[in-house]
């Protein structure tokens, strides 16, 4: 069941060739919607029944997102592709753009036709320059061969894409910042509502997806929303890339089945390094709360169960941490990360990333005092749903997460002034 | 002040937006300004905004937004090096130790001979490729171990 | 309209209002940074979080609309809680250095903290400190203070027009600042010291000279421009220490320009007149005040009797108050002469038969910014009439069309939907054109857009501006105007130049009765000229004119707050009291009149001017100058009521001549907005904004060439006598044969008409 959807043609020779993509199928589905005139209502039918969720973390169902954008709007609307992949622990976009940016292309052009969109920009990472040029490259092979620009396939429709590059800045992945940055600003996320399907890009009527999402169109229109469903498991569609990191002995991205077991993806990623003992996983990228090893043994890669253990799926970006990590250290990082990558405009992510990090790295270097875990604990409620974007919360929910699971450790740091591990 | 190449190619970025829309391309233009230049003076800044229309003010917000503009001259080689948590766990700490103990400076330090800058960096999106560093924004290296990393010193002339 | 409940108490409001402004309406008090009133929201202080019921986490009051049903708890403990949250996190990197702050007595960070912070700091790490910027001589930076609200920013995106200031960096590490310390140019730079809600930006003048508490606030009304806008004027032991503004969204909103807020500073100045002055035998002597009015009344007397009434002449400033303006024209009448005149920068006075009553706006000021369409003529708009500007651009945010025939083209802030630029002798031909094309007649293609863009839309105006007033052929144009907004359904009106450019029409400070109008005074001099709030070298269409007149004359005294240049030509200094030292009335633009109190005690011996013209009416033994109160004479000037008397329209049509062609270059002589009024010419740190750069003498590329300059020379510019010698400057914008050398400022005092022949030499040749 591995590689089914999206990187079902990586194994081919330089598998972003336009002229490789078409040799496994590629770009039919944008044939059979274009020749069928199937109905944008159609395509958001067979999307909903897919159960695919948004697969940029926040799970959203993608068909009721796209039922959101009004129908008959006057003026143009926008489809906006999010590969500003740089939540720690998530590399797939990459993979995607890398491998098989046709498929995402084919994505957009039929998110395109669904929405009613006139142009589409995927913004993309400022980090994977190459991938970029790749995007750009493949956007020039599809235009040349009538597949995008003017009077696609002969259709009379046009729809062009365009790509956007970040260039240094975490919360562009938040899709407002993300409208922002497109519009030449500063990267500083709106507060909602209004949600981009009403006032988005340039004002207008917007759809925001992430790149893995688009990239799953194809196949939920060329084989029907049930077939992928099936996939994975109810209310949980498709399969989904997981990105694996840390302490495996074959880090990588592993598209599998939603529902598939914690165990199993481990055992794919080499299982771990060293032969050590599995300590943590952090499962949906660096903003969701830790899950110790052994809860993380029992579960199974969707979005309701890692949801019951009280983390997130988020992007599937699962990093993976032995037994000699110290948390308080990994905390620290990642507290870090957040401070340094806060937009700055709404005061309780400003004021309060700088507060956490620097308490944990007080902690850290042995100058913790026995009521800052209380202080820590206080400082992230204080900033946790209080925030314009989810950033704010994506700083919280580590803290809180290893002071949950962790707290013995953080204490003897400030007894003994060194790790425990 | 900036050269007809570097404007033609922010010509080409402008017409991806829609009319009127120009300032969208402030990103790609200081890129581009910046790959020629080096890095972003106060008056190419400037320049750029006016290029686009846009007050100076509005262009320099986005210059100190986002991390990969230089907003001091650095070394002909910018290295940006990924220290976040997935990084560290795959083991850049000892890459760094090695790299700042080889080319003699620190993070937001640049070699005496004007060759080497090294910068901290977050995470690439690469992280199973880790540890990861940019050089000049644009050749990801990966798996980066001190003899990589040597290796990769090598090729830079 | 929804049902609504906040804190228990039931509302009805209008659907799209947010829940901090039904708050507000309803008398409960949310917490707020960020927000204001005037601004976009940006819900980013995060201190206005309030409950909302059935909704798990808090939410922004500014940000949020109301819902029918919904039910809002500002004060629950959710709501606390949250508020509390942001209050400290506001601190915890904020100086609080309150004791020697200037804003402290004034912070609403302060105010708030008393009410939601906690004693002790939980914060024990190191505070952030962000370096002070140097952003010009108005405003005082110390943003280590800065709570990032971005209110500033916003000002200058949304209302000023301009964006100076900006937010750069990210994160922590943010920073409001301009581009690299730039200063602040915005001629309304001062609102963000006002919009400010901590004390990072502050008002360099005040800076230190008092704290809050001791000061006193009096309203009033400014002088310096057309609008009126409406003052709050701080003083402390008999001295003006601050002006702010005092809202009224009728006229100035909660805005102010900075020539209403900084020019305070020139009533302190050195240069105040503090004791009568005679002149005897040439030198200059103090005297009191009955000396120095009995010699005037003799002289008066004298020139009466021995060489006629007709030998009477005054001149007033249109920045005079009502009082002061009927008075004297009550003055001059009694003595038996119609020669007095307000309008001393006009210099075409062939219409004034045909006057119908006072020309003003013809509309009112918030009309302006309900406009679809609008013709401006002749303005410096920015300079001459900030606010109003404002409200242009308001209007232009909303989707109207700003058209221009100018002699200049200054950036508007704003897009301009079509302009001719052109000479000023050519305005009236372009004015011609557009009336062409609503005839239906052949016109240039400008002139089309301009007329089509007039006769759509609903709400429009022609306005005339202080350069197409003070025009050569004023008159003409203003005929054409009126026709043209005739056509098009359009308002008429002007722009005032002055405080009380309207007041003085109703005042009668002009020349009815058959008197000589200010530029036939000068043509013809009188023997006598009674001066009130005049600099005689710089309010006037042709100062070097101006001067010999003056110093021609057998008498010439000057009522003023300041000395300035009047020794030279005056034999009779009084000092009287400047706005704030007077009672009196000022109608604005819009013929609305504002009446105001004395704010202080005149300074040394100065005196209110009503009330010297009443002694000297006295002395001169004329009937009807017994009132006790500035408001008696109010009440008489203003008798009859304002509205009857307002009218733009010509009665009788002007006769349009052709172009007559002018062979050398013309000057275009606008009034520089810091030195329009005697006072902002003495306010030390508006004349260090940029606005207030020496003039200098600007071409478009072809005249510099022709005159044989080249941009940065010194050059002489010469009208009749003596020359100016002033830098060359190239500016591609103006029309070619023209000169622009700004008035108003001593440097070019000594020059003629603002809107006539120049001649250009290099210097020293
Ligand atoms: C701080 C922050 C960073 C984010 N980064 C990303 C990102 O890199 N890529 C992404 O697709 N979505 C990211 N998101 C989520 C987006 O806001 C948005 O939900 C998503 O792009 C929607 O696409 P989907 O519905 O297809 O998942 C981020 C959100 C936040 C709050
Ligand atoms: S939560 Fe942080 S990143 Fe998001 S808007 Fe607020 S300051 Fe910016
Ligand atoms: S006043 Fe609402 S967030 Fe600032």
């Amino acid at each position: 069941m591995a590689n089914e959807v999206i990187f079902h043609s990586i194994h081919l020779p330089e598998s972003w060739k336009l002229e490789n993509y078409l040799k496994a199928g590629g770009y039919d589905a944008l044939k059979k919607v274009l020749a069928e005139k199937i109905s944008p209502d159609e395509i958001i039918n067979q999307v909903k029944t897919s159960v695919l969720r948004g697969r940029g973390g926040a799970g959203f169902p993608t068909g009721l997102k796209w039922s959101f954008m009004p129908k008959n709007y006057p003026g143009d609307k926008y489809l906006v592709c999010n590969s500003d992949e740089g939540e720690p622990g998530t590399f797939k976009d990459r993979d995607i753009i890398r491998l098989n940016p046709h498929q995402l292309i084919e994505g957009m052009i039929i998110g395109g036709y669904t929405l009613g969109a006139k142009v589409g920009y995927n913004y993309i990472h400022g980090e994977i320059w190459e991938c970029y040029e790749r995007f750009e490259a493949a956007l020039d092979e599809a235009r040349a061969a009538g597949l995008l620009g003017k009077n696609i396939l002969g259709s009379g429709w046009d729809f062009d894409i365009h790509a956007h590059h970040g260039y240094g800045a975490y919360v562009c992945g938040e899709e407002t910042a993300l409208l922002e940055s497109i519009e030449g600003k500063k990267g500083q996320p709106r507060f909602k509502p209004p949600f981009p399907a009403s006032f988005g890009l340039y004002g207008k009527p917007t759809t925001i997806n992430n790149t893995e999402t688009l990239a799953s169109i194809p196949y939920i229109v060329k084989h029907g929303g049930q077939k992928f469903l099936e996939l994975g498991k109810p209310n949980n569609g498709g399969t989904k890339i997981f990105s694996v990191s840390g302490h495996v002995n074959n880090p990588g991205n592993f598209e599998i089945g939603m529902g598939t077991p914690f165990s199993e993806l481990l055992k794919m990623a080499g299982g771990m390094k060293d032969g050590r003992k599995l300590k943590a996983v952090i499962p949906g990228g660096s903003s969701v709360p830790v899950v110790p090893g052994e809860i993380m043994m029992d579960l199974t890669m969707d979005y309701d169960s890692i949801a019951k253990a009280g983390s997130y799926l988020g992007a599937g970006s699962v990093i993976v941490m032995d037994d000699t990590v110290c948390m308080v250290r990994a905390l620290e990082r990642l507290s870090y990360f957040y401070y340094e990558e806060s937009c700055g405009q709404c005061t309780p992510c400003r004021e309060g990333t700088g507060w956490l990090y620097r308490v944990i790295h007080r902690i850290e270097h042995g100058l913790g005092k026995p009521e800052d875990l209380d202080l820590l604990e206080s400082v992230a409620g204080n900033i946790m749903g209080r925030t314009i974007c989810a950033l704010g919360d994506a700083a919280a929910m580590p803290v809180q997460g290893m002071l949950k699971h962790y707290r013995n450790e953080f204490e003897y740091h400030i007894q003994h002034k060194k790790c425990m591990v | 002040m900036l050269s007809p190449e570097s404007l033609k190619k922010i010509d080409r970025e402008i017409a991806k937006y829609p009319d009127g829309k120009q300032q969208s391309a402030v990103m790609a233009a200081l890129r581009i300004a910046q790959d020629e230049k080096g890095w972003l003076a106060p008056e190419t800044i400037e320049f750029v905004a006016g290029y686009l229309g846009m007050a100076p003010i509005a262009a320099h917000e986005v210059a100190t937004f986002y991390n990969m503009y230089n907003l001091q001259p650095v070394g002909k080689y910018k290295i940006t090096i990924c220290t976040n948590l997935p990084c560290t766990l795959m083991g850049v700490e000892p890459t760094v130790e090695h790299l700042k103990r080889k080319l003699g400076i620190g993070f937001g330090e640049t070699t005496p001979d004007g060759k080497f800058t090294l910068k901290e960096g977050e995470c690439m999106g690469s992280c199973g490729d880790g540890p990861v560093a940019l050089v000049n924004n644009v050749r990801l290296c990966a798996r980066l171990t001190p003899d990589e990393a040597d290796r990769i010193l090598a090729g830079l002339e | 309209m929804l049902n609504i409940e906040i804190d228990g108490k039931q509302l009805t409001v209008e659907p799209g209002t947010s829940i901090i402004d039904a708050a507000d309406a309803a008398g409960i008090y949310i917490p707020r940074f960020c927000y204001h009133k005037k601004l976009s929201v940006a819900a980013n202080c995060r201190m206005c979080l309030v409950q909302v019921e059935k909704v798990p986490k808090p939410l922004p009051a500014c940000a949020t609309v109301v819902t029918d049903g919904m039910k809002v708890m500002t004060r629950s403990e959710t709501a606390i809680n949250a508020q509390k949250a942001v209050m400290e996190f506001l601190l915890i990197n904020h100086p609080l250095d309150c004791p020697i702050c200037d804003k402290g007595g004034e912070c609403e960070l302060q105010d708030l903290a008393v009410g939601y912070g906690t004693g002790a700091s939980r914060y024990t790490e190191e505070k952030r400190v962000v370096f002070n910027k140097n952003i010009g001589p108005l405003i005082t930076t110390d943003m280590t203070r800065c709570i990032s609200c971005t209110r500033c920013v916003r000002f200058g995106q949304e209302i000023g027009g301009i964006m100076e200031m900006g937010q750069i960096s990210r994160g922590e590490h943010v920073e409001i600042t301009t581009f690299i310390e730039r200063s602040i140019n915005s001629e309304l730079s001062g609102n963000i010291i006002d919009l400010c809600p901590v004390g990072a930006l502050t008002s360099k003048p005040f800076r230190y000279s008092a704290r809050a508490w001791e000061l006193t606030s009096r309203p009033s009304v400014s002088p310096h421009d057309g609008m009126g806008a409406n003052l709050t004027v701080q003083t402390r032991s008999n001295r003006v220490m601050r002006v702010l503004p005092r809202d009224n969204e009728e006229i100035n909103e909660c805005w102010l320009s900075d020539k209403d807020r900084f020019g305070y500073e020139g009533l302190n100045s050195a240069d105040r007149l503090q004791h009568p002055m005679i002149k005897r035998s040439g030198a200059w002597h103090q005297c009191d005040w009955s000396e120095a009015l009995e010699f005037i009344a003799t002289q008066l007397k004298r020139i009466r009797d021995e060489q006629g009434e007709e030998q009477i002449a005054a001149l007033a400033s249109p920045h005079a108050t009502l009082e002061e303006l009927y008075l004297l024209q009550k003055l001059l009448r009694g003595i038996g002469s119609n020669h007095i005149d307000h309008r001393l920068r006009q210099s075409d006075f062939s219409a004034d038969a045909s006057l119908q009553g006072a020309p003003w706006l013809g509309m009112s000021i918030a009309d302006l910014g309900q406009l679809d369409s609008v013709l401006v003529v002749g303005s410096t708009l920015r300079a001459d009439h900030p606010l109003l500007a404002w409200r242009l651009r308001q209007a232009i945010q909303h989707g109207a069309q700003l058209n221009l025939i100018n002699p200049v083209d200054d950036d508007l802030l704003c897009p301009v939907a079509n302009k001719v630029i052109v000479a000023p002798a050519a305005m009236v031909d372009a004015l011609d054109q557009v009336l062409r094309a609503l005839a239906g007649e052949s016109a240039d293609a400008s002139a089309q857009a301009i007329a089509a863009s007039l006769k759509g839309g609903e709400r429009k105006a022609v306005l005339l501006g202080n350069l197409a007033q003070h025009h050569p052929r004023y008159a003409e144009m203003h005929a054409l105007a009126q026709q043209i907004a005739e056509l098009t359904g359009a308002q008429f009106g002007f722009l005032g130049e002055a405080a009380n450019s309207v007041g003085a029409y109703l005042a009668g400070a002009l020349p009815t009765g058959g008197g000589m109008n200010a530029a036939q005074m000068l043509d013809d001099p009188r023997r006598a000229y009674i001066l009130l709030d005049v600099e005689a070298e710089l309010d006037s269409y042709n100062p070097a004119k101006t001067l010999a007149a003056l110093q021609s004359a057998q008498l010439v005294v000057s009522l003023c707050a300041y000395k300035g240049k009047a020794p030279d030509y005056a034999h009779v200094l009084l000092p009287v009291a400047p706005f704030t030292e007077t009672s009196g009335t000022f109608v604005n633009t819009e013929g609305r009149a504002q009446s105001f109190s004395a704010v202080v005690k005149p300074l040394g011996e100065s005196r209110p001017a009503w009330k010297v013209l009443r002694v000297l009416g006295n002395l001169m033994e004329l009937d009807g100058f017994d009132y006790d109160s500035s408001e008696q004479v109010q009440a008489e000037a203003l008798a009859g009521g304002i509205g009857s008397k307002l009218n733009n329209a010509l009665k009788a049509p002007v006769a349009h001549a052709a172009g007559s062609a002018s062979h050398g270059l013309q000057r275009i002589g606008e009034v520089l907005a810091y030195h329009a009024d005697a006072i902002v010419r003495r306010a030390p740190s508006l004349q260090e904004t940029a606005d207030a750069k020496t003039p200098a003498a600007w071409m478009n590329g072809e005249t510099l060439a022709k005159v044989g300059a080249v941009e940065g020379m010194d050059i002489t510019v010469r009208q009749g006598g003596e020359g100016a010698v002033l830098k060359a400057m190239r500016d591609d914008r103006l029309p070619a044969g023209c000169v622009r050398v700004a008035a108003g400022h001593p440097a070019t005092a000594m020059l003629g008409g603002l809107m006539d022949e120049i001649v250009v030499e290099r210097a020293g040749s």
